[in-house]
């Protein structure tokens, strides 16, 4: 049994803990959040510099062809610091996307660039208030352009490119569903933020008006993909959740073990000690379920859609009780916009609602157990 | 990061494999049959099955060759449970004998001791059991009242123990007692051990809300105790007992036993509910069975990751404390469930009718207990709060005076 990081793997983490902690304080997150910055561009710059942005992708195309582990030790790092730089769409979803459907030609044309940091990308997905599923799509790609609005989209106003899921057909199910690449600083392209619960990560409304852009992967064949990409950027989502959740654990120990009240800190009463076993329990079932995640991603497992929903839900649920409940062991000052709690809040929330809803990785779960127990 | 034996493991299971092979009883494997066999049969080919490992040196892996282990390591262990375990043999009623009383002896009593009773219990030809809990005293040990008075060579026991799991055909005992109420409750407590069969002695089983009777009472009137059986000195009780309770084998084995979440999905295909659709396409309960699904996943890759640090020859670490805490509050949630799919139905105890053999019915039952044997969930956070968030310990009104003065004792 060798269920854990190695230690190469573990020392990577260590190195990125480092760097994210004298670069990426919450003092960085603030100044993102207090102005019009849409990212820290010189976090972004030095993430590059480390080699991060190209962790996955092989030498071949200009990366250091490592593993999903790694990657996934430094999500954690990035989720702990909240670092405010569109790194999971750029990595997550966009090089996932390539790396799984593209052509060669299209590999060489846009992963060297994104390994290099030179070019972000991002997967445009979302339509509206509403879950994306084959039957909404309504963007359109049709004789070589693009029409229509997606929202939100992640990092879309920061983005150079986005992987478009687009309609190529007349029907409501997926395999009227392809996926295009389109240069988001080209013609017929118009982007704005939009105003969200976590300004410290970008969302954007991007309307098509006859853009040009180009198939990625087969016609008819991209919600396969999309499920794909979600599913990997499930499990290393989840590594960032753990690690703000984690971080969220340390600052409410932290608090309650000096704010007094009654004459005894607050950590000494049940109510507050019970709260914070909670939190620690859930983090450790996100950690062990996400592990798992881990090495389906990495091995490319079967059990990978499984695998990653697992780790979704646990994740979600651990750093959004433990932001809330940081608040609650904080008491009003928790309230306050001086203190970091909302900080993690907002993030916590930003996260679990990125890649679809826990109400739907829950039920796409199940149907993945019902595969199983038919089998 | 993979879920392979390392070689050396590789080879260890495959030598447990063979010897189980070469010497398992004839009709092992048979799991769901085995559970019929009464009590009496199941210590019968337990205590036989038990000498056979016991000469192997399988009884005891982890402890030193001169007390008749193995010598051998944590993770070993583990697969020689794990291979065992696919033989559904009887078992449990060695592990708190091998797994807390013994060790207690070895690390409080006299050579001559060790000499005597050490061999018996491996072979499993006397079985132990640990007289601590009071219906006074549960969570909080300390606060026992069973009396020791000394008399000449002799202390004379007069009292009650509650929940002691196999008194009724256990050899021998541990016990915690008050020998000096007139100091605070820690420093009062004298331990000894004593032979179940001495006069004075009465073993009652405690019919519980399952209806079954897996404890007992143990009250003592007069028993006599030579001090020869004091197991540290008089007033250390306390520190002896915390021996036993640091003993309590790590709980990593892997679950197994009672109905699951691929049960629960099974259940959630059978039914039919009113919208004439199987339960499993209802929402709410598909949403249930998430959750209870990722929790079971959590923990055992919690297991696992428990498993790796043991195979590493390092001590598991503190993930391994939120095992039961998470297990027994989700075992009475989806067997509670379960039986809500059932609707009317589900009150129905009868494992002629009830689905899987009244399984639902029986976990939802026996639920409570888990939550409170072997720690309850609120001790059990507080432990977690405690030991690995390092939050400050209980203020204890009691702890500084004379424990016949303190609050709610006579």
């Amino acid at each position: 049994m060798n269920f854990d990081f190695s230690d190469d793997q573990k020392l990577l983490k260590d190195q990125a803990r480092k760097f994210l902690t004298d670069k990426s304080s919450l003092k960085v997150v603030r100044r993102i959040l207090d102005t019009d910055e849409t990212y820290a561009k010189e976090v972004w710059k030095g993430i590059v510099e480390m080699g991060w942005t190209g962790t996955t992708i092989p030498e071949a195309y200009g990366g250091i062809g490592l593993g999903h582990l790694e990657l996934c030790m430094i999500a954690e790092e990035l989720g702990r610091s909240l670092a405010p730089v569109p790194f999971s769409s750029s990595v997550y979803l966009a090089t996932e996307a390539l790396l799984i459907a593209g052509s060669e030609e299209q590999k060489q044309k846009y992963l060297p660039g994104l390994a290099a940091g030179e070019k972000i990308g991002t997967l445009a997905l979302s339509e509206g208030t509403q879950a994306a599923t084959p039957k909404t799509m309504k963007v359109s790609f049709e004789g070589g352009k693009l029409k229509g609005t997606k929202m939100p989209v992640p990092d879309g106003d920061v983005a150079d490119f986005a992987i478009v899921v687009v309609k190529t057909g007349s029907g409501t199910d997926e395999k009227s569903i392809s996926l295009a690449i389109v240069d988001l600083t080209g013609g017929g392209v118009s982007r704005a933020p939009l105003k969200t619960l976590d300004p410290t990560r970008n969302l954007s409304k991007v309307s098509f008006d006859g853009a040009p852009a180009e198939l990625l992967g087969k016609q008819g064949g991209g919600w396969a993909v999309v499920q794909q990409v979600l599913d990997r950027a499930a499990v290393l989502v989840a590594f960032e959740q753990i690690g703000g959740a984690d971080a969220v654990l340390a600052t409410a120990r932290e608090y309650a073990l000096n704010r007094y009240a009654f004459g005894r800190p607050i950590a000494s009463f049940q109510a507050i000690k019970h709260k914070l076993a909670d939190m620690y329990i859930k983090n450790e079932l996100a950690r062990s379920n996400s592990y798992y995640g881990a090495w389906a991603l990495s091995t490319n497992a079967p059990d990978l859609p499984a695998a990653a929903a697992g780790s979704r839900i646990a994740a979600t649920e651990a750093f959004n009780y433990a932001a809330k409940e940081n608040i609650q062991t904080h008491g009003g000052m928790g309230f306050t916009w001086e203190f970091d709690c909302h900080l993690f809040y907002r993030r916590a929330k930003w996260l679990s609602l990125c890649l679809g809803s826990h109400l739907s990785w829950k039920d796409k779960l199940v149907s993945e157990l019902e595969k199983r127990n038919a089998a | 990061m993979d879920f392979e034996d390392t070689p050396e493991e590789a080879a260890f299971r495959k030598q447990v494999a063979t010897w189980l092979k070469a010497n398992a009883p004839k009709d092992a494997g048979q799991g769901m049959f085995r559970a019929e066999l009464n009590e009496k049969e199941s210590l019968k080919i337990a205590k036989a099955w038990q000498a056979k490992k016991a000469a192997a040196g399988y009884a005891k892996i982890t402890w030193p060759k001169e007390f008749g282990g193995m010598g051998g390591t944590g993770i070993q262990n583990v697969i020689y449970s794990q291979e065992e375990a696919k033989l559904s043999l009887p078992g449990g009623f060695f592990d708190i004998g091998l797994g807390m009383c013994i060790p207690t002896v070895m690390a409080h009593g006299k050579p001559e001791h060790l000499a005597r009773y050490v061999k018996p219990a491996l072979y499993g030809e006397e079985i132990w059991c640990q007289l601590f809990s009071e219906p006074a005293a549960g969570s909080d040990l300390a606060g026992i009242r069973t009396r020791a008075e000394r008399d000449g060579d002799d202390w004379i026991i007069n009292g009650q123990k509650i929940w002691t799991s196999g008194a009724h055909y256990c050899d021998f005992g541990i016990l915690v007692t008050r020998s000096d109420p007139t100091v605070p409750k820690h420093k009062g407590l004298t331990f000894f051990f004593l032979d179940m069969k001495s006069p004075g002695v009465e073993v009652k089983p405690i019919k519980q809300l399952s209806g079954g009777a897996n404890f007992n009472e143990v009250f003592f009137s007069n028993v006599r105790i030579p001090d020869s059986q004091r197991l540290g000195a008089v007033g250390d009780g306390w520190k002896v007992s915390l021996t036993t309770l640091m003993n309590e084998r790590l709980a990593i084995g892997g679950g197994g036993g009672a109905l699951g979440t691929n049960e629960l999905i099974e259940l959630a295909k059978s039914i039919t509910f009113p919208d004439g659709q199987p339960a499993i396409k209802n929402s709410a309960v598909r949403e249930r069975l998430a959750d209870w699904y990722v929790q079971g996943q959590g923990l055992k890759y919690t297991r696992f990751r428990s498993l790796t640090a043991l195979s590493k020859g390092q001590t598991p670490g503190p993930e391994n404390s939120i095992g039961k805490a998470v297990s027994a509050q989700r075992g009475q949630e989806y067997t509670a469930f379960a039986m809500e799919m059932m609707d009317m139905g589900g009150i129905i105890y009868d494992q002629d009718i009830a689905p899987m053999h009244a399984g639902f019915q029986n976990g939802w039952l026996f639920a409570p207990a888990m939550r409170i044997a072997g720690g309850t969930d609120e001790i059990l956070k507080n432990i977690i709060a405690e030991r690995v968030l390092g939050l400050p310990g209980e203020i204890r009104v009691d702890k500084d005076i004379p424990y016949n003065q303190s609050p709610g004792v006579k």
